[in-house]
């Protein structure tokens, strides 16, 4: 399995041809207390930079993009009862979406661990 | 956010010493936030949060008969309004248009007006056209402005040892809401008022600039107030029902449509004589077309400002402002509905990303208040 991540502070954990897709520490910690999550419903089709997600918090409405483009097979459930897993396990609990990927060679645009460590401390 | 300049405030340091993250504002870098709005929020219902109001515009108008003048542009009963007290208002345009909201004091001296920091200049110098050469007005652009709310506002401002400036005005704790006096913190002259933007019991306190650092230090030393900022601040006036302008009210709004009728003096509704008078007393008369209600929403979805509102297939309105309630633990939101929809517990919905919200007409403030009013404790 590995770890990718985007300029849009998304992270995607990647194992064969699906995946599973977040918003990272950063990205909630600069949104503060989450209060909704709209995840996307089994079935959708995204593709690479698609609106696929939407987090909310106190203050503003934020839209999350689809990292690769592919088909979704699971929205996050726990996330409409508890959208504060998102600020306390972001990278975990806390996920949003799995999906089918559609094209695996997209993942070779993103960065890994330490590339979004060093853009995250450029910012 | 654009790039175009942004000043700093005289606390700008402090705030960023306090760790709040700072974004441009109404002109100005200000402090969003410290801990989070959800902490910052419940700790201002439950103790007291000292917010730097800085950005708004201070104004006093002066000489005989100012009170008269300004009646011209605002429909309150300024005149009628003695020493040591405070009224909400509404500038008016020529047709009855809101231009902004506002507090007005009388200070025995002068009128004491704080108006909104994002559109303090268009007001100046629409105030100086319209109100005659001979009443003075100057833009205090050297005090400084605190808001320190919450049901241990008194509490904590109590530990300070400020007094009445002079005998016969009463200290902080004497004063009850919208009350105002001229008090002394040591050598330091203050303009304290009991009244705030939040719903909570608190004070407002005008102070010059080169003393707010010590002053918002010594306030924070108490155990009961800390630090809070932009976010909170407009989620909790969104509880208390409160209306923002240029998001809630705006030129195109009159006092009858804002729902702000309480606004308009009972001494005023005869006399023709304000801007728009005839346009905003026919619809006291007859009702507005359209009018500021408050909303239940159903479900944890947030509905925000710009949603449209629907009653059926018919769209009858617009959210024009709304979010999570952390007092409430729910979405609430803010909007104008024809007025044949306005009536409480009317059932809407809101449309939010292409989906319908469900809504209900619900009576505001959302959260009591707790105003400190005569003849109760």
């Amino acid at each position: 399995m590995s770890r990718y991540f985007t300029d849009e502070h998304e992270w995607i954990e990647v194992d064969g041809d699906t995946a599973t897709v977040g918003i990272t520490d950063y990205a909630q910690e600069q949104l503060g207390d989450v209060v909704f999550v709209e995840v996307p419903e089994a079935g959708k089709e995204v593709g690479k930079g698609d609106d696929a997600a939407v987090v909310e918090s106190v203050k503003a409405a934020s839209d999350v993009y689809a990292p690769v483009s592919g088909t979704v097979t699971e929205g996050n459930a726990a996330l409409a009862d508890d959208p504060a897993l998102v600020n306390s396990d972001p990278e975990g609990d806390g996920w949003f979406f799995k999906l089918t990927l559609a094209d695996p060679s997209e993942l070779e645009g993103l960065m890994d661990e330490a590339g979004y460590k060093a853009f995250v401390e450029s910012l | 956010m654009s790039d175009e300049a942004t000043q700093t405030l005289p606390l700008d340091a402090w705030h960023r010493d306090k760790g709040a993250r700072m974004v441009p504002f109404a002109g100005y870098a200000m402090a969003i936030q410290y801990e989070g709005i959800m902490a910052e929020h419940q700790w201002t219902r439950e103790n007291a949060g000292l917010f730097d109001v800085s950005h708004m515009g201070q104004l006093q108008l002066k000489g005989e008969g100012a009170a008269e003048a300004l009646e011209r542009i605002v429909p309150g009963d300024i005149s009628a309004l003695k020493p040591g007290k405070m009224r909400y208002s509404l500038l008016l345009a020529e047709d009855g248009g809101i231009l902004d909201d506002m507090m007005i004091t009388n200070t025995g001296q002068n009128l004491y007006i704080v108006v909104n920091g994002a559109v303090k200049h268009q007001d100046i110098a629409y105030m100086r056209a319209q109100l005659p050469e001979s009443i003075e007005l100057v833009h205090m652009e050297d005090q400084a402005l605190l808001a320190l709310q919450g049901p241990k506002a008194a509490e904590a401002l109590a530990q300070l040892g400020i007094t009445g400036r002079e005998a016969g005005w009463p200290g902080p704790d004497d004063l009850y809401f919208m009350d105002a006096a001229p008090c002394l913190w040591g050598e330091v002259p203050l303009g304290i008022s009991r009244s705030g933007y939040t719903g909570e019991d608190g004070f407002e306190i005008s102070v010059p600039a080169e003393h707010v650092t010590a002053l918002a230090d010594a306030l924070c030393k108490q155990s009961e107030v800390k630090p809070i900022g932009l976010g909170a601040r407009d989620s909790l006036r969104l509880e208390a029902g409160l209306p923002l302008y240029g998001h809630d009210l705006d030129p195109a709004i009159d006092p009858v449509q804002g729902n702000l009728t309480f606004a308009i003096s009972k001494a005023r509704r005869n006399a023709s004589g304000f801007h728009g008078s005839d346009r905003i007393l026919a619809a006291l008369e007859n009702g507005p077309d359209k009018k500021r209600v408050g909303f239940a929403v159903e479900g944890r979805m947030p509905v925000r400002e710009g949603a449209s509102i629907f009653a059926g297939d018919i769209e009858i309105g617009v959210i024009t402002s709304g979010g999570f309630a952390p007092t409430i633990g729910a979405p609430i939101a803010m909007g104008f509905v024809a007025a044949d929809h306005a009536a409480l517990d009317t059932q809407l919905e809101a449309e939010v990303r292409g989906k319908r919200v469900p809504i209900t007409v619900t009576k505001m403030p959302f959260v009591p208040n707790g105003y400190r009013r005569k003849g109760k404790s």
